[in-house]
């Protein structure tokens, strides 16, 4: 598969100050992450792996190095065009969904599109969209507390793909559900990857997770140590 | 849904704390609009003084008469324009209880002097040709339901008759009304000459001069002639603006002002400390929604403003809904303070006031939340359990 890169990560080093102490999360990693790749990025705890998710998604910046995103390099950009640029091309899922508890789920999906100027009927029609590609459009009315934790996820994946960016990052997506639904949920995901060209980042801990990913890396101690393309999904 | 929206549905998650936030600013603004509208009834005599209207009176104190013939010196002071006089009657209506405030006055003069009150002209000639003829206040009319031709019994509790009565029997000859509907019209007027010819004591004095200048810029000038005039006479004089008077008279109870403002900035302070700690404890309960907000695009800035919105908006509803309640209560409780506070509305300038002080206290509550919203560290309230 050779893909143009929609990442590159250039000699990146993350240092955090704890007290006198400096722990340094990495040290000089380069990375590259080619579009419509769907990417799982496993390892230990404390070896990294949030730590970079983060970074990729701009809430985090690097301590040095680059961080060049489609040929723009993102490291830098102040935090409002580092928010507008998560707006445009970022959506974020998280292991334990983070929905508005006081939003249903066709509201909680439309929180993203807040940020754009569309009208209410086009708002509509997107969140239409994302619902019923994860399979939940019959639950829009539904508050989160009513859905199960398969289904919160699914909205969360909505409110993730809603507004059409290029990459997903996925924080342990399955960690909070059972086997059968978090097949589900990485079945959607593999079908946003594959259907949709969308690039997707997963962090997880289940060997099971990563194996609907079509390329594995293994992180430790801030360095890859693995990298495995898995043949049965490419 | 838009960002309105989701700022209302973060306020109205938690209903309980809602309507009891609520329910204190409610409390708060009640008080505030309440309690403005009593002090503004207090003092409606300041407010609505007539820049060049001015007031002279015993030095020694209000109630001591002057002499009738002060009238016209005062009258040939340089920057004078219109002079009248009035003495106190005391009156009432049937029975003590029933106070109905009553001024024997020249009625040539008078209305030169208070040009700011409105009597139809051909009610005025019917008063000053008969000299049994008395003016109703446009909100005594209305309170007692009197209008012109009807014939009333006043009483006084001061003065009493040469025949030993202390009730005359007077004939309502017009009805006069305020140019600005804050002027105190709950009062009578009744002729000064007829007053002294039929009571008891007799004499040719008077109880104050009420006058006005050419200009309100004269004003200190002709205060010094007049006192400067009287002094070291048997009745010396003291001379003052309308509104100084107005204000010295009120302050004889107490600094209704200082008393108001001190009880409503008390129920303020203690509202402030709680609604501000629920609004910081309703931003620390949602600091991963926060945080989540950020993630997905929104910016600092955007956050500060939606949480700071909704204080504005917390503020707002307990606030109006304070305000009108005021209202309501004061239009109900007006009627029947009629005797001892005629002027009692809350008029506009409360409820701007009022409106203000909702402004503030959203702001005061809810910009240390924004604050710490807007530079609420995403990793770490993403990675809170």
């Amino acid at each position: 598969m050779s893909k143009q890169n929609l990442f590159e990560l250039k000699n990146i080093a993350k240092r955090f100050t704890k007290g006198k102490e400096t722990i340094t999360i990495f040290d000089g990693l380069d990375m590259d992450i080619a579009s419509e790749h769907f990417i799982a990025i496993m390892g230990p705890s404390g070896s990294g792996k949030t730590t970079l998710l983060n970074m990729l998604g701009g809430v985090d910046r690097p301590s040095a190095g680059d961080i060049i995103y489609s040929g723009q390099a993102i490291q830098n950009l102040s935090e409002n065009a580092l928010a507008n640029w998560r707006a445009q091309n970022v959506g974020f899922i998280f292991q334990f969904y983070n929905l508005m508890p006081m939003l249903n789920a066709a509201q909680n999906v439309e929180l993203p599109l807040l940020l754009k100027k569309l009208s209410r009927a086009e708002r509509k029609k997107k969140i239409d969209a994302a619902l019923t590609l994860v399979g939940l459009a019959d639950r829009a009315r539904h508050k989160p507390d009513e859905l199960s934790g398969g289904q919160q996820q699914r909205v969360a994946i909505a409110r993730a793909i809603v507004s059409d960016p290029k990459l997903l990052l996925c924080d342990e997506p399955t960690g909070d559900l059972d086997r059968t639904t978090a097949t589900e949920v990485l079945e959607t995901l593999q079908l946003l990857n594959k259907e949709f060209s969308k690039t997707i980042v997963m962090v997880t801990h289940d060997p099971a997770a990563a194996e609907f990913a079509n390329l594995h890396l293994h992180l430790d101690k801030g360095e890859f140590i693995e990298q495995r393309n898995n043949e049965a999904v490419a | 849904m838009n960002v309105l929206t989701l700022i209302r549905k973060n306020l109205t998650r938690n209903t309980l704390r809602l309507v009891l936030n609520c329910f204190a600013i409610f409390i708060a603004f009640l008080l505030f609009g309440a309690l403005g509208a009593i002090k503004n009834a207090f003092e409606a005599g300041v407010e609505v003084a007539a820049a060049d209207r001015l007031m002279v009176v015993n030095k020694i104190n209000f109630t001591q008469s002057l002499p009738l013939s002060y009238v016209n010196k005062i009258r040939s002071i340089e920057g004078v324009n219109n002079v009248t006089w009035a003495n106190w009657f005391g009156g009432y209506y049937q029975e003590p209880r029933n106070q109905l405030m009553t001024f024997a006055v020249d009625p040539e003069s008078y209305f030169q002097v208070y040009d700011d009150l409105v009597i139809p002209e051909q009610e005025l000639d019917n008063w000053i040709k008969d000299r049994q003829g008395i003016l109703i206040g446009e909100r005594i009319a209305n309170a007692r339901g009197w209008k012109v031709g009807d014939r009333i019994p006043v009483s006084s509790n001061i003065f009493s008759q040469q025949d030993g009565s202390s009730t005359w029997e007077f004939n309502i000859s017009g009805i006069f009304r305020p140019e600005n509907p804050q002027t105190d019209t709950s009062y009578t007027l009744i002729h000064y000459k007829y007053f002294m010819e039929t009571q008891v004591w007799g004499g040719d004095w008077i109880g104050w001069v009420p006058l006005s200048t050419d200009d309100p810029s004269l004003n200190e000038q002709v205060i010094k002639a007049i006192d400067n005039m009287f002094q070291n006479s048997p009745a010396e004089t003291k001379t003052a603006t309308e509104a100084q008077f107005s204000k010295a008279f009120i302050e004889q109870i107490g600094d209704i002002g200082f008393i108001i403002m001190s009880v409503v900035m008390s129920a303020f302070f203690t509202i402030l400390l709680i609604v501000g700690n629920s609004m910081w404890q309703s931003i620390r309960e949602r600091t991963k929604e926060i945080a989540v907000l950020k993630t997905i695009g929104f910016t600092a800035q955007k956050v500060f403003s939606m949480v700071l919105a909704e204080s504005f908006l917390l503020a707002f509803i307990g606030g109006l809904l304070g305000l009108l309640a005021a209202w309501g209560m004061v239009n109900v409780i007006t009627p029947l303070t009629q005797n001892f506070l005629p002027a009692l509305v809350m008029g506009k300038s409360v409820f701007l006031s009022g409106l203000a002080f909702i402004l503030l206290l959203g702001f005061v509550t809810g910009i240390i939340p924004a604050w710490q919203a807007m530079k609420l560290n995403t990793i770490e309230a993403l990675n809170r359990s």
